[in-house]
């Protein structure tokens, strides 16, 4: 039987993973632990912006129209300055990320009703915080002045007739935090990082030492030895996803809103093709170091970066949302994104599932093409 | 039943344009030590190796314990051991989780792999060792430890590549005595070394240059039939200058340097002791000994390498 004749690769492999604390840390605590550091770090929420206000008008509608930003949660009114210079030197030292400017003839302006000027500047290094600031911004100054018109309207005796009233509602992820959105992601790319990262390396780690061809001597199969090498890590990269869903459950209030099967048959079939992923490597490499460049280069880098994970491929130029389409993590993170936030069943995602299975079944096929020939 | 233990015919292996083993044949006969020699990158590991089923031959057969190697590789591996100069142990398993692993892997029973442990262990002289970590054994107990684990399922034959490289005197010794104990029990044993002093611990020898063989036969017979003449050992002041003196003399059959001494084959021992004293004074190099000396494998395979080189040259 194939159980027996493996059984005494796996009970190694597990041997030597315990006896290696660091990989073990690497394998299992590690992308716990990186959910929870990133979950917190890796935050795109823009709150509390420091802004400076320089009020030439020093009316009580100026007051008024500061506090209409000091009010809300994503602006801190901390400099109240009296020049130009004083806004410069605030923005240059990052004290402050905008400044609102507010000229002299500004209330005046607004109770004549005529069009008032008001000045922004903002901090543009950091792009994004800075779009999200002015967004902001500008959607504060559209609130004043729609209640300002209608004050001004009845005044004159006239109702205001907004012709469209917009309110938004957010589905799956109604605060719009970034740990819901990056979990679900980091646990594909996490995966990445154990199935093909250790595949590779511990097969490589074999052939450097000898031993793969001592294995090789022995009636036991290449084909048996590398199922139990897969099967050891594979049960260890499932332990490493459930680890980081209740990491993710305890600390970042994500629950798994889909159905559990489905979340793990994604899993499954996405390990497989990584696991087929790090075998392919370990054909080519002859060490290890190169063994984890190329792993590095050809999973965790694209999972990072083309998968969507953090980076929307629909802004990417039109190249690399071509090359995405390469790339299992992207799949994966819509089976992960539709199961985890939105409890979508598999209608949604079947034909992620689809993709995710003909990669694996590509890996697996051309690497045991390549284990089952001969050495030259 | 199959009179030979090993039989090898035209074996060729070819890397791109390099030919790395040349239509080797030979045959081992049952339980006998069979020593296969030569230089670095001569064939030998290849030889071995194609043998073992770990490389395709392209082109030649060969027959190991009665099975193809090139139609019934996974019978051949049922009944061969192998070790190779690597020691390949796991270093970060102990002892006994080695044993158990290889055991497991040549499917022993757990009952069988507890008696081999035992064995393995009073072998290699591990007692009390069972559960250190492979690293943390000398060289010659992991040489001892891999060539327990490569018997460990009673293979019929074994092959041992250069089983003995890095490892202390003492523990090459001791390691010769387990191949010879193991070759009383029966096992064919086919090491390759580059230690001529340990080829002579073997019955039948090979030596390969190049990927083709030259010579064969027992340590007696090779010296027996490749050094007819006598070899003069020259103690000298200056070794190196008296060797290119003598190299020219029409009557010098050889000429090496061993260590700081001078081997010189000769066709007449005393006339031509008297002809180098002559040369040697008139350049005043002294000479300290000189003595005739019976000619050590060493010299045999000096020979031996020297011919074939001024045969392929021609």
């Amino acid at each position: 039987m194939i159980v027996k004749r493996i059984r005494p690769v796996v009970i190694k492999e597990f041997r030597q993973i315990r006896r290696d604390p660091r990989s073990l840390i690497v394998l299992l605590v590690f992308p716990g632990l990186l959910v929870l550091f990133i979950g917190y770090a890796l935050n795109f929420d823009v709150k509390h912006i420091s802004f400076a206000a320089f009020d030439q008008d020093k009316t009580s509608t100026s007051r008024e129209f500061i506090r209409s930003f000091s009010n809300t949660e994503y602006f801190d009114f901390n400099y109240s300055v009296e020049s130009y210079r004083e806004v410069d030197a605030l923005l240059d030292e990052g004290k402050a990320l905008i400044a609102i400017v507010i000229p002299t003839n500004f209330s005046k302006n607004l109770l004549g009703g005529r069009d008032a000027a008001i000045q922004l500047l903002v901090d543009g290094a950091n792009s994004n915080t800075a779009t999200t600031a002015i967004s902001y911004a500008s959607a504060i100054i559209q609130t004043y002045s729609t209640k300002l018109a209608s004050k001004v309207l009845a005044r004159s005796g006239r109702e205001v007739y907004l012709p469209i009233d917009f309110r938004p509602k957010i589905w799956y992820n109604p605060e719009l935090l970034t740990a819901k959105f990056l979990v679900p992601g980091l646990i594909g790319f996490l995966l990445m990082l154990s199935a093909v990262i250790s595949t590779s390396l511990s097969v490589v780690k074999e052939k450097e030492r000898g031993t793969m061809e001592q294995i090789m001597v022995s009636p036991l199969h290449t084909i048996e030895v590398t199922l139990g090498k897969t099967l050891s890590y594979l049960i260890l990269a499932l332990l490493a996803s459930a680890l980081v869903l209740v990491v993710g459950f305890l600390f970042f209030d994500i629950s798994i809103r889909g159905s559990l099967f489905w979340l793990y048959t994604g899993i499954l079939i996405f390990l497989l093709g990584a696991l087929g992923q790090g075998l392919l490597i370990s054909t080519i490499a002859q060490t290890q170091q190169v063994a984890f460049m190329i792993s590095v280069f050809s999973s965790l880098l694209p999972a990072l970066l083309l998968s969507g994970f953090v980076f929307p491929i629909r802004s990417m130029p039109i190249v690399l949302q071509v090359i995405s389409n390469l790339m299992p993590a992207k799949f994966f993170l819509v089976v992960l994104r539709s199961v985890i936030l939105k409890g979508a069943g598999l209608s949604a995602f079947w034909d992620q599932l689809v993709f995710m299975a003909v990669f694996a079944a590509g890996m697996i096929t051309i690497s045991s093409m390549r284990l089952l020939r001969k050495a030259e | 039943m199959f009179e030979y233990a090993i039989e090898v015919h035209d074996l060729t292996k070819k890397f791109g344009h390099f030919t790395a083993v040349d239509h080797v044949s030979f045959t081992v006969s049952r339980g006998e030590i069979f020593g296969f020699l030569g230089a670095n990158g001569a064939g030998k590991s290849t030889t071995i190796r194609m043998l073992c089923g770990l490389l395709e031959p392209t082109s030649g057969s060969g027959k190991v314990g009665g099975y193809d190697i090139n139609s019934e590789p996974e019978l051949v591996k049922k009944s061969i051991g192998y070790m190779s100069q690597r020691f390949s142990l796991y270093e970060d398993l102990t002892v006994e989780e080695n044993i158990r692993f290889f055991g497991g892997v040549y499917g022993l029973s757990s009952g069988k792999i507890k008696e081999r442990i035992g064995w393995v262990v009073g072998m290699a002289g591990l007692q009390g060792r069972e559960k250190s970590l492979a690293k943390t054994l000398s060289g010659g107990w992991k040489q001892r430890l891999a060539l327990g684990c490569a018997v460990l399922h009673e293979p019929r034959i074994l092959f041992l590549d250069e089983p003995t490289s890095g490892v202390d005197p003492v523990s090459r010794r001791r390691f010769w005595e387990l191949i010879n104990e193991l070759s009383e029990q029966g096992i064919t044993i086919l090491v390759t070394t580059h230690y001529l002093d340990e080829a002579e611990y073997c019955n039948d020898l090979t030596l390969i240059n190049a990927g083709r063989l030259i010579a064969s036969g027992s340590p007696k017979q090779l010296k027996a039939n490749h050094i007819t003449y006598s070899i003069l050992e020259v103690e000298t002041t200056n070794p190196v200058a008296a060797m290119d003196l003598l190299r020219n003399q029409p009557w010098v059959i050889e000429i090496s340097l061993f260590g700081t001494y001078l081997h010189v084959g000769v066709d007449d021992e005393e006339r031509r002791k008297e002809a180098i004293r002559s040369i040697l004074a008139s350049t005043g190099i002294q000479i300290r000994r000189m003595e005739r000396i019976v000619p050590s494998l060493e010299d045999v395979f000096l020979r031996l390498l020297e011919q074939d080189s001024k045969k392929r040259a021609a």
